[in-house]
């Protein structure tokens, strides 16, 4: 019943939002590719994009929502798409304003954007990477991987995922197994380069967070490995 | 080696404990057994961990009297109205079920370390390979003249979640317009560094929305305490006027109270106060000293790498009763020291590997609605002690949202921790 409410909801909401899109017109593709910069870290788009942290937003509009393939939504998600949820100029906005409004579990740690011009300029801009595959342009500007660079022999280390199941009983003090994310984010199913890329941006002292600059700051590259092993396929 | 037995006084005496004796002497297989004497931040996290890393290698027995487990931490948030009773209130049932862990709800009476057994107050009989002793604190008899346990009603200390807790916040609520709310703060080492005065801050935040003109007294035989600059900037930021700290230089460390006439005596002055809350100082719990690996000051001391103690290799002593080095009385503490004990287990009964221990801790308080602060260390083991690496703390004047930011934090990290104890 609960995600029957979300769909009658997000129809509603889809009545409104054509008359808010004829007013604003058609969102800033220009400016949306800097609201993007909120996205980046964990979505890509564009020529060659992967999945991340999130799913990659190419041929984003149309498409069922928990659909990308070798991803790993949430179950809400998943469940969502299953109950007919497609991914519109509607249903992003209202996900986009507040995502656990539309989908309560997902994995999408992000508060929203909760100003509709951003939100339109970003839709705006998603959408060139939408209408056709072949429109999708050469020379992508979020195809760089990360927000912090990190030498390639390090990324190279093969995690021993062992060694990061003894190493994560220290995170799991904080982190839900689970993938529960209130208060704290959310650290399982990470891709393995994403999650070494950040860690080494706390043990860098790139990325602020007092608790995770010094869990970081004393792990090894080999233990950073270990625990994105580790991490990349708990609780499945 | 000693037979140590001695009776047991104190609360075992109010509590029925008749269960029927447990089946775990004389069992046929061989397996190694540990015997987990409390169900806390220590005692629930490392029988969960031996069960499910160990994978039905090790016997786990779990003895804690009480079958809803109400956290220390976070208790003060129910002080102040920030959280349900219930909320902090845990049960065993998954330790059980899920990782076949035996949970025995009675009172551990005695330990002989030569026969390598515990004797539990309904009458049973545990053998153990390995002992982990995480009973948490017990109070020193005579730290605060005129308090004894006996007093515990009319003054509570309410530094054992539970009945004591919504006791305080009874009387709290009760409390006459315009009256006064006394703490007598313990000395060091104590549970919870923060604590005292994060429950200053949460009957603060009470007493400002429904009797304003109240005062609050803090009676400290300290001269400074944990996060001293966040919390009286924070007293002073929110509740203006109505805390006043008295420590050492103006007599609060000549404190007696009278529990009856409901007054306090500061260096001979008497006061009369409306509501008393006397934490005195501490030791180990007290099958810590039953089983003789305590020291003078009522502390076990530990090896930092193993949490062994000193005096017994086959007893590990976790949390607060434990007399370890540089890491604070925590249950986040604790949690942490129960992980590297576990490993530590598991490697000396089951040849499991054995890796370097690190130790990590974090305290978060809250000081008003969403103004949450912390402060935290990282640790490793050297041969003397559990010595800290590295650490933070919040600082004074952060902006609002970082503030908001932490106490939600503190929340996420609250269903993390219990999560991690009682899975």
């Amino acid at each position: 019943m609960k995600h029957l409410k979300h769909i009658i909801l997000s129809a509603i909401i889809a009545c409104f939002a054509q008359v808010a899109t004829a007013d604003h017109a058609d969102g800033d593709a220009k400016r949306g590719e800097t609201v993007f910069k909120k996205c980046r870290s964990c979505h890509k788009v564009g020529d060659g994009a992967r999945n991340r942290v999130g799913p990659q937003l190419n041929l984003l509009f149309q498409r069922a929502a928990g659909s990308v393939e070798g991803f790993k939504y949430s179950a809400s998600m998943l469940r969502a798409g299953a109950d007919g949820l497609v991914w519109d100029h509607a249903s992003l906005d209202t996900y986009l304003e507040n995502p656990k409004s539309l989908i309560s579990k997902t994995r999408m740690n992000f508060r929203g954007l909760k100003d509709e011009q951003d939100r339109a300029d970003v839709m705006a801009y998603l959408r060139q990477f939408s209408d056709d595959p072949s429109n999708i342009p050469e020379a992508s500007p979020t195809t760089e991987a990360t927000d912090h660079s990190v030498d390639p022999e390090i990324l190279a280390l093969q995690g021993d995922p062992e060694y990061g199941e003894y190493l994560s009983s220290e995170c799991v003090s904080c982190h839900q197994i689970d993938g529960a994310d209130t208060g704290i984010p959310s650290i399982t199913n990470w891709p393995i380069e994403d999650f070494v890329i950040a860690m080494h941006a706390y043990k860098d002292k790139k990325r602020v967070h007092p608790v995770m600059q010094m869990m970081a700051g004393r792990l090894s590259a080999e233990e950073i490995a270990g625990l994105a092993a580790y991490f990349e396929n708990v609780g499945e | 080696m000693k037979l140590n037995r001695r009776n047991f006084i104190g609360s075992a005496a109010a509590v029925s404990a008749t269960l029927s004796a447990p089946m775990v002497m004389g069992a046929a297989h061989g397996k190694p057994k540990v015997v987990v004497i409390g169900g806390g931040a220590g005692g629930a996290t490392v029988a969960r961990y031996l069960a499910k890393d160990s994978k039905g290698m090790i016997d786990v027995t779990l003895v804690e009297p009480t079958r809803t487990y109400y956290t220390c931490f976070f208790s003060n948030l129910y002080i102040g109205g920030f959280r349900e009773f219930a909320s902090i209130g845990h049960t065993y049932g998954k330790l059980a079920a899920d990782y076949g862990i035996n949970v025995i709800h009675d009172w551990a009476i005695g330990v002989d370390r030569d026969a390598k057994t515990v004797t539990l107050a309904g009458g049973g009989t545990l053998p153990y390979d390995r002992l982990v002793l995480s009973p948490g604190i017990d109070f020193k008899e005579g730290a605060v003249p005129g308090w004894d346990v006996t007093a515990q009603q009319k003054m509570p200390h309410a530094y054992k979640a539970g009945s004591q807790t919504q006791l305080l916040k009874a009387q709290l609520e009760a409390m006459p317009q315009g009256g006064t709310y006394c703490m007598v703060a313990p000395p060091n080492p104590f549970r919870c560094p923060p604590g005292p005065y994060e429950r200053i801050s949460m009957v603060a935040h009470h007493l400002k929305a429904n009797n304003a003109t109240a005062k609050i007294l803090i009676l400290d035989p300290k001269p400074k305490f944990s996060k001293q600059g966040l919390f009286q900037e924070g007293w002073s930021n929110h509740y203006d006027g109505m805390i006043e700290w008295v420590g050492p230089d103006f007599g609060g460390d000549k404190v007696e109270v009278r529990p009856d006439a409901m007054e306090v005596v500061i260096d001979g002055e008497v006061t009369k106060v409306d509501v008393c809350n006397v934490i005195p100082a501490m030791k180990a719990g007290r099958i810590a000293e039953i089983a003789g690996v305590t020291n003078e000051a009522g502390w076990a001391p530990v090896h930092a790498a193993t949490m062994a103690t000193k005096a017994d290799e086959n007893i590990h002593v976790l949390g607060d009763s434990s007399h370890q080095g540089d890491m604070p009385k925590s249950g986040f503490a604790a949690n942490s020291q129960a992980k590297v004990a576990a490993m530590a287990i598991r490697g000396a009964l089951t040849g499991s590997k054995v890796f370097p221990a690190k130790f990590t801790n974090t305290c978060w308080s809250l000081i008003d609605t969403d103004d949450g602060i912390k402060v935290g260390a990282s640790y490793e083991a050297t041969d003397e002690k559990i010595a800290k690496t590295d650490g933070f703390i919040s600082k004074t004047g952060e902006d609002a949202a970082l503030r908001k930011a932490t106490y939600e934090e503190s929340v996420g990290w609250y269903d993390g921790i219990t999560a991690d104890m009682f899975g």
